[in-house]
């Protein structure tokens, strides 16, 4: 049963239709209305909200702004990526136009608040004036005065002024060192399972049952929600797949008492969606049109990640698989691998690992290039000249990001590289010149 | 209609909560200025005594205001501005500039800002200075030409003090404290920092020209004491216009502190930090509960708003977790007791994680990798866990090493609390060593 939003300051229809649009936030409205108080009262001079992606707090926050009609101004840190921009903004909500065009070309913190103050002399605060600021963890990154200078912006304006910000970041992430005036902390808690299905089951069908939809979301859930929490993510998710769902219904394969054969056909079907949908392997259009042309199954488009491979020059092919056995084998087993005859090596010795000192654990070693080259020579079976266009490709490799240079210190005198791709990628280069990669390394001896 | 009904005599105990709201909401958010600040008498008449000296006797002063943050600087200072200003001849003489290390952050906005407050704008105007102190000679000139023969003593207020020290060459510190040291025009210069180190962050002839006069603003109450300010906090002023519900709300606030659970809130308060506005915060988050349907403020109110205050953040943050996301942060446990607080990477953090799907029989966290890599980059968005050296965009996202920043009791506190925990998870945290 939802809780009926009460505060004095305003009229109950009002907030009638705010409790009716905030579903499973009432608690929070309720908080955040209280903390606000009447409209002319003071409110404290900064709150700080937070909680994960998707839980509704910029939504609740300017959904009761907007639908009290109190003056607000609300800004996104992201696009504000200098903070003039901000102060034009926030100016421009609170004072309209003629405000915002008198800052300076490069206004500092000093000027905005002058501006602000010179503006709230000429009309003074009636009501509370909220400052939203939204992803507030990019002010941090902004100039170092700027937060601590917002925080306080009630004592510095002197104006009824109120900042919230908005993060998904603790507030103990955002102190300076010589501290702050601490703003009031709100937590806004990730919705329960039963909160989101409600939530979800709200934007149902127009052509098909509520009860079947909820049953739908249900489903959804129970493959998605120890996955993935956010709701916008699972909206999205039931909305792109909810057609698939209603197939065999449309084509008279079951009816809508059939729970069990509706599963049994989407749930194989939502387990493909998060291996690819929702890595954003395949965008949303093609999974759709994937959809629509159901019976052609067996060509499924490719994945973004499948046009990882790339088409390279023979000796690059090798380059590139010199470069990885050089990153992810130690330098005392290359006599073991790559020499004809190597002589004896004690077995114990070379095969002494750790799972620890697994290089694909830890990841590729820089090498030089000399080593890359003995490597290249050895593996490469045909006799190459050192060319000029042997020593470009490698720098190509590079440009690629196929191999990264370590250290900068030295172009030319013995530069040291780290091979940057994968173990599949390698394996799907080294399968097209017919070489085989994995008796040549170490970790999988 | 709100306004129909206050012109009435008697008020309705809407109106005497709003009224209550009002008045106390003034108190706490908007800081206003006490009677007399308490526990600061000393202090206060010291301040006092020398900021008459430059305003009436034409003295040149400095000094610096030190104490922690929210310990009353301001307040301190905005007293003794009141009764100063108070004397008839010190409002006439008297010219004030507030700076704020926060505001100015460099010498050159600083000085427009300065001949803005003292109303030189129209003197300057397009006439261009040589250097810096030529500029802050000629306001000083300008301000002893002014419209009386004789000088005008002019206040400094450089609050945040310590982030004027950073400016570059300290030049604007230096030339206020030069002034006040030699030139005619009497200046008092004081300065409000929150770091007890301030002075050796000046340079050596800025310092020498300091009086070295300092003012330690830090907070000796008792908890009797700490006890009768929250009294007198929340108690309503006697010119409160319903008489009746003005006393029986002081009944209830002096009833409230001898209230033995609201004591050892505000014991637990007084614990952890002295200053006022935390305790403002307090008293606020107790009083946003009060309203129509429970005009008084109850022990129950101030509970549950040290409940709020007092609340671990990241604990909230753990508890919103994904199964897989809370999964990674045992592994990442697992990892960190093993080899001893190495950072590590999300390859091994995968390892380990997929041993304990292997040990499992029942394959439900089976995900697939790319899965996995993106519950780990939401750790990573939400800073509970951070890249050891910066973003090298150089190393593949797999191998970026990285480091927990939760401890140990805050994931085992968080898997107590974690809706529907599966038991198999549960017991896997547990057994660390396997």
């Amino acid at each position: 049963m939802p809780v009926q939003l009460q505060h004095s300051g305003y009229s109950a229809e009002k907030l009638q239709s705010l409790t009716e649009s905030l579903p499973c936030r009432e608690a929070q409205a309720s908080t955040l209305l209280a903390l606000m108080g009447e409209p002319d009262q003071y409110s404290y001079p900064s709150i700080f909200i937070y909680g994960h992606r998707a839980s509704g707090k910029s939504y609740v926050t300017l959904r009761v702004l907007k639908e009290l009609e109190l003056p607000h101004a609300a800004v996104s840190c992201v696009e504000c990526v200098s903070p003039g921009l901000l102060f034009e903004q926030v100016l421009l909500s609170l004072f309209g136009h003629t405000a915002a065009s008198s800052l300076p070309r490069c206004p500092s913190l000093s000027d905005f608040v002058r501006l602000y103050k010179q503006l709230c002399s000429q009309n003074p605060a009636k009501q509370t004036r909220y400052i939203v600021l939204d992803r507030a963890e990019l002010l941090r990154d902004m100039e170092v005065n700027l937060l601590p200078g917002f925080l306080r912006l009630q004592e510095l304006v002197d104006d009824n002024v109120t900042v919230i910000l908005l993060s998904e970041i603790v507030w103990d992430k955002f102190r300076p060192n010589t501290g702050l005036f601490e703003p009031l902390l709100l937590h806004f808690p990730d919705y329960t399972k039963a909160e989101l299905q409600k939530i979800l089951a709200r934007d149902s069908h127009p052509s098909y049952p509520q009860e079947l939809y909820s049953f739908y979301i249900n489903i959804l859930l129970g493959v998605f929600y120890s996955v993935c929490r956010d709701l916008r993510e699972l909206r999205h998710l039931a909305a792109l797949n909810f057609p698939k769902f209603c197939e065999p219904l449309e084509n008279g394969e079951a009816k809508e008492s059939d729970t069990h054969k509706l599963w049994r056909n989407i749930e194989p079907h939502l387990k493909k969606a998060m291996q690819t949908v929702y890595l954003r392997e395949i965008s949303s259009v093609q999974w759709e049109q994937q959809q629509e042309m159901m019976e052609k199954e067996a060509m499924a488009p490719k994945g973004l990640s499948a046009y990882t491979h790339v088409e390279l020059p023979y000796y690059s092919k090798f380059l590139l698989i010199a470069a990885y056995l050089a990153s992810y084998n130690p330098a005392r087993t290359d006599r073991r691998f790559f020499l004809k005859h190597h002589g004896k090596m004690k077995k114990t010795n070379f095969l002494k690992k750790h799972e620890k000192t697994s290089n694909h654990l830890l990841g590729p070693k820089p090498f030089p290039l000399d080593r890359l080259l003995a490597i290249f020579y050895s593996v490469v079976d045909s006799r190459v000249a050192p060319t000029a266009s042997v020593f470009s490709q490698i720098s190509s490799l590079v440009t690629l990001q196929l191999l990264t240079l370590v250290g900068h210190d030295d172009q030319l005198d013995s530069p040291k590289y780290k091979c940057a791709v994968s173990l599949d990628f390698i394996c799907a280069i080294s399968r097209t010149v017919s070489f085989d990669i994995v008796r040549y390394l170490y970790d999988f001896l | 209609m709100s306004k129909r009904k206050s012109r009435e005599t008697h008020m309705t105990s809407g109106e005497c909560v709003s009224q209550v709201q009002r008045i106390l909401r003034e108190r706490f958010c908007h800081q206003g200025l006490p009677e007399k600040p308490v526990g600061l008498d000393s202090q206060y008449k010291h301040l006092l005594e020398l900021l008459k000296r430059t305003a009436v006797h034409g003295e040149s002063n400095s000094i610096l205001i030190v104490g922690p943050r929210g310990t009353g600087k301001t307040m301190l200072l905005s007293c003794v501005l009141r009764e100063l200003m108070d004397i008839n001849e010190v409002q006439k003489n008297l010219l004030q500039v507030y700076l704020n290390g926060l505001l100015q952050t460099d010498d050159r906005i600083a000085l427009r800002e300065i001949t803005r407050q003292l109303n030189l704008e129209n003197v300057v105007g397009d006439k261009v200075f040589g250097s810096f102190a030529e500029n802050l000679g000629f306001l000083l000139e300008a301000l002893r030409k002014g419209d009386r023969g004789s000088s005008q003593p002019v206040l400094f207020v450089l609050d945040e003090f310590d982030l004027f020290a950073h400016h570059k060459n300290q030049t604007l510190l230096y030339n206020l404290l030069d002034v006040s040291q030699s030139a005619q025009a009497p200046v008092a210069v004081v300065g409000l920092t929150c770091r007890l180190d301030v002075l050796e962050l000046l340079e050596k002839r800025v310092k020498s020209r300091f009086s070295h006069r300092q003012i330690l603003v830090a907070s000796s109450l008792t908890f009797g004491q700490y006890l009768d300010n929250v009294r007198s906090q929340l108690s309503l002023p006697q010119d409160f216009p319903d008489a009746r519900f003005g006393q029986e709300w002081n009944d209830s606030v002096a009833k409230l502190c001898e209230d033995k659970s609201v004591e050892e809130i505000l014991q637990k308060q007084f614990n952890s930090s002295k200053d006022f506005r935390s305790l403002h915060l307090l008293l606020l988050l107790a009083l946003s509960r009060v309203n129509v349907s429970s005009p008084t403020l109850r022990a129950v109110d101030l509970l549950e708003a040290s409940r709020l205050c007092t609340v671990d953040a990241k604990a909230n943050m753990l508890h919103g977790l994904s199964i897989l996301e809370l999964c990674l942060i045992i592994s990442m446990k697992h990892l960190n007791d093993i080899y001893d607080g190495e950072p590590f990477n999300f390859q091994m953090v995968h390892n380990e994680y997929k041993k304990f799907i292997q040990r499992k029989s029942n394959s439900v966290h089976n995900y697939e990798k790319p899965v996995i890599l993106k519950a780990f980059e939401h750790l990573l968005q939400l800073e509970l866990i951070k890249l050891v050296d910066g973003s090298s965009s150089k190393t593949q996202r797999e191998y970026q090493l990285v480091r927990l920043l939760l401890d140990h009791g805050q994931i085992m506190e968080a898997l107590q609390r974690y809706p529907q925990c599966p038991t198999d998870v549960k017991q896997w945290a547990v057994s660390s060593l396997a």
